[in-house]
């Protein structure tokens, strides 16, 4: 008489496929669902399980259609909210000839019943295995997630190791930031993304349909990636040899004629043709993020040099308001959320930034209920009018990130933020009602001396002077992360700061703050900083250690509750590599790098120049506003930026010291002379 | 104003915890545009409230919830039913819904007991039997739990309304059971582990919820209230 309900398997169902039956038999054959529902009563948190978001869907499989099997490969929580993820869900799900279903790491306990049990890697949507899919295709955003990536391969039934896979086995392709560099992951890989994947994956479908088609005959496997190689924006790594010398890189150099030497990242040039997602997925339990995220610019030039998103998205292309406007209400009504998100790199930024705030909060059809997040807020552009504006629905946490202590160090990473700046949004936020900010800083950067450490403890101490102002309980949290290079960064020749080192700088501030009770310190473990740093800019031999730490169960690096800096130190060791080498060395300006053939547009000459300049204190202003320095990025590409206002939105002088009332006409006055053409 | 709704909550989506349940409520609510109160401070919260919580993994035909309202509605209230399960996800559904009396207490203190069905995956209808005598004849079923780090002894037995075998299907015996919910909410699950620690139990699945007034049982309905099947109210 009791039965578990089972209406989605049917209910969700297309209209083209409603006809044939065989066709719903084959998809209720091959759902694992009755195999993994008695497991979930064994594990945390079972809805990681379940889909069922609002916004999921149950696409027909079918011959004609390449299947991707999109793959955040980290805990559902974390993933589900991933916009890149979303994104190419919906665009793959919209052609004719694509299909996309999604997946997440599993989480330990669970996996442990999946391999206990023989149960593979499947999707969410409709509890299919991996097998079932033509390509897996990961987003990675993160280098402590590269584990959790051979783990998701292994899970689905496919060989770890791109050279061991025959055409049975679906192509395992990843894109995201952590794709600028691809060689710590070149051996796992079939085919890296670089760069925006909007377009790109309609080019791939394209090719990966004739493989389809083709049957997968012997040797395809090698034929259909030689093809992808010829998409722009696609490197396959199987088709390059790396040649060393000793422990340095002579060269990454193309198999064949036809495979590019250099690959160029893949840019769309108009925001406003993507308004993408459509229909965000709303989860039925808890993620990170849990709320109506809509982009409103990609890109950022603000020129942060320890910041690789600010660096490999460029140009800056704005979405038109209107279309936020639409968005917006449109995803509000739709979703039921409450609360909004204007995601960018650099949110204030947005033209006329206070009128879309402003119309969010003030729109009769939200109630008064809906309330505004502006994440990666600059504090130069944080007034009391957008204070004002957040502040009347519900105060959200509020996070600045000066990221150094001092002015000093602040141009040498050219966050060009006055402590002027700083104080004026801090007394912004706390006379509208805020007890409490979050301020986010760095330690290990270039040039960093004591005192510019111990300007983190100043600045935080005088942000609750100016709190207790407004408000006897005023407080301060400051976040301190451990600095990693990143490539395509002016940063990517620093030697990243040693444990020890990072140590030290964190006790320096914890015994100065120790008797300040109204400041609370939190600091990112060095050892997690460390091992990030293996990865970050890792070359191809990093792929041994990756597996081998890997191998020895460490998944979920970037928890806390499972990372073990032994295990990698120990892999480092058994390769014969040494991690002072691979982390903390300064790299030469003549040294080739590891990802000197994968071009995010940045002339190389750009990034040293502003490396050496960095180590000047010189700041370069924003191209948005002041006249082109030639990064490389608009030249070489032939795309410009998406910019709705030429002056900054939230006026002055963004810490320049010049006059940026008058956009493009004022002279850049700020670098060396000589120092740019 | 003041509503009661009913709800089911049937198939994957059990697999959700309360705390799910009520954030799902809050964006449907927001979906249908329903004039829902808030509360003032800082950081405003609807003003809604849900009786006892149901064990992650069980399924339910009578969930319940009070949402107090900052207006009168629109319309007549049974037109919500549809309204509200088309703006649900897949699996949760309202069933009925009516316009509490002024004063009327809460779910937490007017429940009196519960009625559940529970599948035992493998037995026959004699192993069945022999578990529910066992269960009777006990004289009392005393379990350890912790509750704010202390240990705390329970004896179940009491909450025992009534015990019996439903019937059996080709995956097992099905018993039904009526628990008490005051002082605490029993659940047939800590029930026959306090009996059999190891036992296995399929899909557990919450009936009804009962008031006892005047010596008779009540569903936490107002006389007045809809009671639409929930069949017909899916409009996805």
């Amino acid at each position: 008489m009791v039965a578990v309900s089972e209406p989605f398997t049917l209910a969700r169902q297309r209209p083209e496929s409603r006809r044939p039956s065989t066709t719903l038999l084959r998809k209720l054959m091959t759902s694992l669902w009755p195999r993994i529902e008695p497991l979930l009563a064994q594990v945390q948190k079972p809805a990681r399980y379940i889909g069922c978001e609002d916004g999921a869907q149950v696409p027909a499989h079918a011959p004609g259609k390449v299947a991707w099997l999109l793959v955040y490969p980290d805990a559902y929580e974390v993933g589900l909210p991933n916009q890149g993820l979303q994104i190419l869900y919906e665009i793959l799900n919209e052609r004719g000839d694509a299909l996309a279903e999604r997946s997440y790491a599993p989480w330990v306990d669970m996996e442990r019943l999946m391999r206990h049990r023989g149960i593979p890697l499947f999707s969410v949507d409709a509890h299919r295995p991996a097998s079932d899919f033509d390509v897996l295709g990961f987003g990675i955003s993160a280098e402590l997630v590269y584990t959790n990536v051979l783990n998701c391969i292994d899970l689905a039934g496919v060989p770890v190791r791109a050279a061991e896979r025959g055409p049975e086995h679906p192509l395992v392709v990843a894109g995201g930031h952590c794709a600028f560099n691809p060689e710590p992951l070149a051996d796992f890989v079939d085919a890296f993304v670089i760069g925006d994947g909007e377009e790109v994956v309609g080019d791939m479908t394209e090719v990966i349909r004739g493989w389809k088609a083709s049957g997968r005959t012997a040797g395809s496997r090698e034929a259909v990636l030689r093809e992808l190689a010829q998409v722009t924006g696609v490197y396959v790594p199987s088709l390059y040899d790396v040649e060393y010398d000793g422990p340095f890189l002579r060269a990454v150099v193309p198999r064949y004629a036809d495979v590019p030497e250099v690959v160029e990242k893949r840019t769309i040039a108009d925001l406003a043709d993507w308004p993408y997602p459509k229909r965000q997925l709303v989860p039925l339990t808890e993620v990170v993020h849990d709320r109506l995220n809509v982009e409103i610019f990609r890109g950022c030039t603000r020129g942060c040099r320890f910041c690789q998103a600010g660096m490999i998205t460029r140009p800056v292309r704005e979405r038109p308001a209107d279309q936020v406007r639409t968005m917006v209400t449109d995803g509000l009504r739709r979703t039921g959320y409450d609360e909004v998100s204007l995601t960018s790199l650099s949110s204030a930024d947005f033209s006329g930034i206070d009128g879309v705030v402003a119309g969010i909060i003030n729109e009769p059809a939200n109630c008064g209920q809906v309330s505004l997040s502006l994440p990666s807020l600059r504090v130069d552009a944080f007034t009391v009018g957008i204070a004002t504006e957040i502040q009347k629905v519900r105060r959200t946490g509020l996070t600045f990130a000066p990221e150094a202590g001092t002015w000093r160090l602040r141009q040498v990473i050219n966050k060009l933020i006055r402590e002027e700046d700083l104080y004026g949004a801090v007394e912004s936020a706390y006379s509208q009602g805020w007890r409490r900010v979050k301020l986010y800083f760095m330690t290990g950067l270039p040039t960093e001396t004591d005192e510019d450490t111990l300007g983190i403890a100043r600045l935080a101490r005088r942000c609750v002077e100016i709190g207790r102002r407004h408000t006897r309980g005023a407080s301060v949290t400051a976040s301190v992360g451990g600095f990693v290079p990143k490539p395509h960064t002016p940063f990517q020749w620093f030697g990243q700061n040693g444990v020890p080192e990072l140590l030290r700088k964190v006790n320096l501030l914890r015994n100065d703050l120790r008797r300040e009770r109204a400041v609370q310190l939190r600091w990112h473990d060095p050892k997690a900083t460390l091992a990030e740093g293996i990865a970050s800019r890792g070359d191809r031999r990093i792929g041994a250690v990756i597996e081998e730490v890997w191998r020895r169960g460490g998944t979920f690096q970037e928890w806390t509750e499972h990372f073990d800096l032994s295990l990698w130190e120990d892999a480092m060791a058994s390769r014969g590599l040494s991690v002072e080498w691979y982390v903390t060395r300064h790299r030469r300006d003549d040294e080739v790098l590891p990802w000197d053939h994968v071009r995010a547009g940045l002339h190389r000459d750009f990034l040293w120049q502003d490396w050496q300049d960095a180590l000047r204190e010189h700041g370069i202003p924003d191209c948005r506003w002041t006249p082109c320095y030639d990064c490389g990025v608009c030249t070489g590409y032939g795309i410009e930026h998406v910019v709705a206002s030429p002056t900054p939105p939230a006026g002055g002088s963004q810490g320049t010291g010049q006059d940026l009332s008058r956009g493009d006409a004022v002279p850049v006055a700020l670098l060396p002379v000589g120092g740019r053409a | 104003m003041r509503l009661r709704v009913r709800f089911v909550k049937l198939g994957k989506v059990r697999w959700t915890s309360h705390r799910d349940v009520a954030r799902m409520w809050e964006r449907a609510f927001r979906r249908v545009r329903l004039p829902v109160a808030y509360t003032g401070g800082f950081s405003p919260r609807p003003k809604v409230s849900f009786g006892l919580a149901l064990p992650t993994g069980c399924e339910s035909l009578a969930e319940y919830l009070d949402v107090e309202l900052a207006s009168d509605l629109d319309g007549p209230v049974e037109a919500l039913v549809p309204r509200l399960s088309a703006a649900l996800p897949t699996g949760v559904d309202a069933t009925a819904v009516g316009a509490l009396e002024a004063g009327a207490g809460s779910l937490q203190e007017l429940v009196t007991s519960c009625t559940w069905t529970v599948e035992l995956p493998g037995a026959g209808s004699g192993d069945a039997g022999r578990l529910v005598r066992e269960v009777l004849d006990a004289g009392a079923l005393v379990v350890t739990r912790e509750r704010k780090g202390r240990p705390v002894t329970d004896d179940l037995r009491p909450a025992v309304v009534s015990l019996t075998v439903a019937g059996t299907t080709p995956a097992g015996a099905v018993l039904e059971a009526e628990l008490e919910t005051q002082p605490r909410g029993v659940r047939p699950g800590e029930l026959l582990a306090a009996l059999e620690p190891s036992i296995e139990l399929g899909l557990v699945r919450r009936t009804h919820q009962w008031i006892e007034r005047d010596g008779a049982r009540w569903e936490p309905l107002p006389p007045q209230a809809t009671d639409a099947p929930h069949a017909e109210a899916r409009a996805s």
